[in-house]
C-alpha cells in the first residue's frame, strides 16, 4: 500500500536525473528490489504510472530486476541463497549471518533521452 | 551518505554499475535508494536529536497490540528520572495522543488520513510543533501496521518491535521485514499466556532468530505490571548508550540500516 509512496519518490529521483543530465525524457528506468525491502515489485509497477503521469517519463519502460537473498555467515563465512523468512546460513545453519543482497531498493540506471523525438 | 560512495554496491549489483550507451540516448548510472529524499531527511532528524542528546525510538507493531498501553506504564515508571515526549502516528483521531497527555506528557498527534505509515518528513513537521528542551527520550508511536512502517527511516535510533500473545508465535517469519529492523522485540500482553494455549514465547523468538536477527526479546504486560523493569532498564542502558554516542560526536541507526555502511567500510 506504500508503493505509491515509493513510486512518487522514484519519480522525484528520475526527474532529478534528467535535470542534471539536460534530457528531453526518461525512457527507461531500471529499479532493483530485494524482497526484503518490503515493497512489491507488481505493486510499484502498477502505482507507477499514477505517479509518472504528466511527467517527462510517463512513457519510460520501468524494468524491474529483483535480487536474490544472499547471506553471509559470520560464523562459517560461506554464502549462500536463504529464504525470505529464513536468514540463516545454508551451510551450518547457523543465524548469524549478514544479508549482502535481498534488501536492496535501488534505481539502478536510467535510460535519457538526449535529443527531442 | 550512500548516493555519493556507491556503498549501494553489493556483489549482486556491481555488474550493472555501467551500462553501454544507445543511439540517441544516454545511459546513467544512478545507483541511489529510491527513498533517498526520505533517508535524508531521516538524517537531518537524527541530527536533531543527537544535538540536544536525545534517544529517539519508533515504536511498531500491528493495531491493538499494546503499544499506547506499553507508553502509558513507562512514562508513569519513568516519570520522576527522564523527561519524555511522543509522537503518536495514527490514520484519524487524537485518541492517543489525550492518553499521553493525560500522563502529564508532552504529545504530538500525527493524523496521517489514509497513509499507512509515518515518514521523516511528517515527524520532521511533527517536531516544529514539539518543544524538545530537556527531553531525554522521545517514542515514536508509528501507525499500527506490521508492513509499510518498516521501510521508512524516521531518523530513530532504535526501532522497539512489539509482538503481543493475542496474535501468532510466528509472526516474525509471517513479516520478515518488519521484524528483520526490530532492535528490540517486545512480547505483550503475557499475563493472557495463562487463557492463550497456541503462543509460545520460545517460539516467537526462534523465528526472530532465522531472520538472523540478535535482538534482546522481552516479555511483559503493561496493564499487570509484569516484566516491566528488564524493559525499563533496557531503556535506561540505551540512553546511555546514546549521551556516549553523543559525547563522542558519534550516532546509530536502527539495525536494519548498518548493511550498507558495512560496505563503504569494507570497500572503502
Amino acid at each position: 500500500m506504500h508503493e505509491l509512496a515509493v513510486a512518487q519518490a522514484l519519480v522525484e529521483q528520475v526527474e532529478d536525473v534528467i535535470r542534471q543530465h539536460h534530457a528531453v525524457s526518461a525512457s527507461l528506468i531500471r529499479v532493483r528490489i530485494g524482497p526484503l525491502a518490503g515493497v512489491v515489485p507488481e505493486l510499484l509497477g502498477s502505482a507507477f504510472p499514477l505517479a509518472a503521469a504528466g511527467s517527462r517519463m510517463e512513457h519510460a519502460v520501468l524494468d524491474l530486476v529483483t535480487a536474490p537473498i544472499k547471506v553471509r555467515c559470520q560464523t562459517c563465512g560461506a554464502e549462500t541463497e536463504a529464504a525470505m523468512n529464513r536468514l540463516v546460513c545454508g551451510a551450518c545453519g547457523d543465524w548469524h549471518t549478514q544479508v549482502i543482497s535481498g534488501d536492496e531498493l535501488l534505481l539502478e540506471s536510467v535510460e535519457l533521452e538526449t535529443v527531442p523525438t | 551518505m550512500c548516493d555519493t560512495c556507491g556503498c549501494n554496491l553489493t556483489p549482486g549489483n556491481r555488474h550493472l554499475a555501467f551500462k553501454p550507451v544507445a543511439k540517441g540516448a544516454t545511459a546513467v548510472s544512478v545507483l541511489k535508494g529510491l527513498l533517498q529524499k526520505n533517508d535524508d531527511q531521516a538524517g537531518h532528524n537524527r541530527e536533531h536529536f543527537d544535538r540536544r542528546g536525545i534517544l529517539a525510538i519508533n515504536l511498531m507493531s500491528s493495531p491493538g497490540s499494546g503499544k499506547t498501553a506499553l507508553l502509558e506504564a513507562t512514562l508513569t515508571a519513568l516519570k520522576d528520572e527522564f523527561t519524555c515526549a511522543v509522537i503518536e502516528g495514527d490514520l484519524e483521531t487524537e485518541n492517543d495522543a489525550e492518553r499521553i497527555r493525560a500522563k502529564g506528557v508532552q504529545a504530538h498527534q500525527i493524523v496521517t488520513g489514509t497513509a499507512c505509515h509515518l515518514d521523516a518528513h511528517l515527524v520532521h513537521d511533527a517536531l516544529h510543533h514539539m518543544n524538545l528542551d530537556g527531553v531525554d527520550i522521545l517514542f515514536i508511536e508509528n501507525v499500527g501496521n506490521l508492513v509499510c512502517p518498516a521501510s521508512f527511516d524516521l531518523g530513530q535510533h532504535l526501532n522497539v518491535t512489539l509482538l503481543s500473545t493475542t496474535e501468532g508465535d510466528d509472526k516474525p517469519a509471517k513479516y520478515p521485514v518488519m521484524f528483520r529492523a526490530a532492535d528490540a522485540m517486545l512480547i505483550t500482553k503475557t499475563d493472557l499466556l495463562a487463557v492463550l494455549d497456541d503462543f509460545e514465547p520460545a517460539k516467537a523468538e526462534s523465528h526472530l532468530r532465522d531472520l538472523a536477527n540478535p535482538a534482546p526479546v522481552m516479555r511483559l504486560s503493561a496493564r499487570k505490571d509484569l516484566g516491566m523493569d528488564a524493559w525499563l532498564a533496557w531503556l535506561r542502558n540505551e540512553l546511555a548508550a546514546q549521551r556516549a554516542r553523543v559525547a563522542l560526536g558519534q550516532s546509530r541507526r536502527p539495525a536494519i540500516q548498518p548493511d550498507g555502511q558495512t560496505y563503504h567500510a569494507a570497500t572503502a
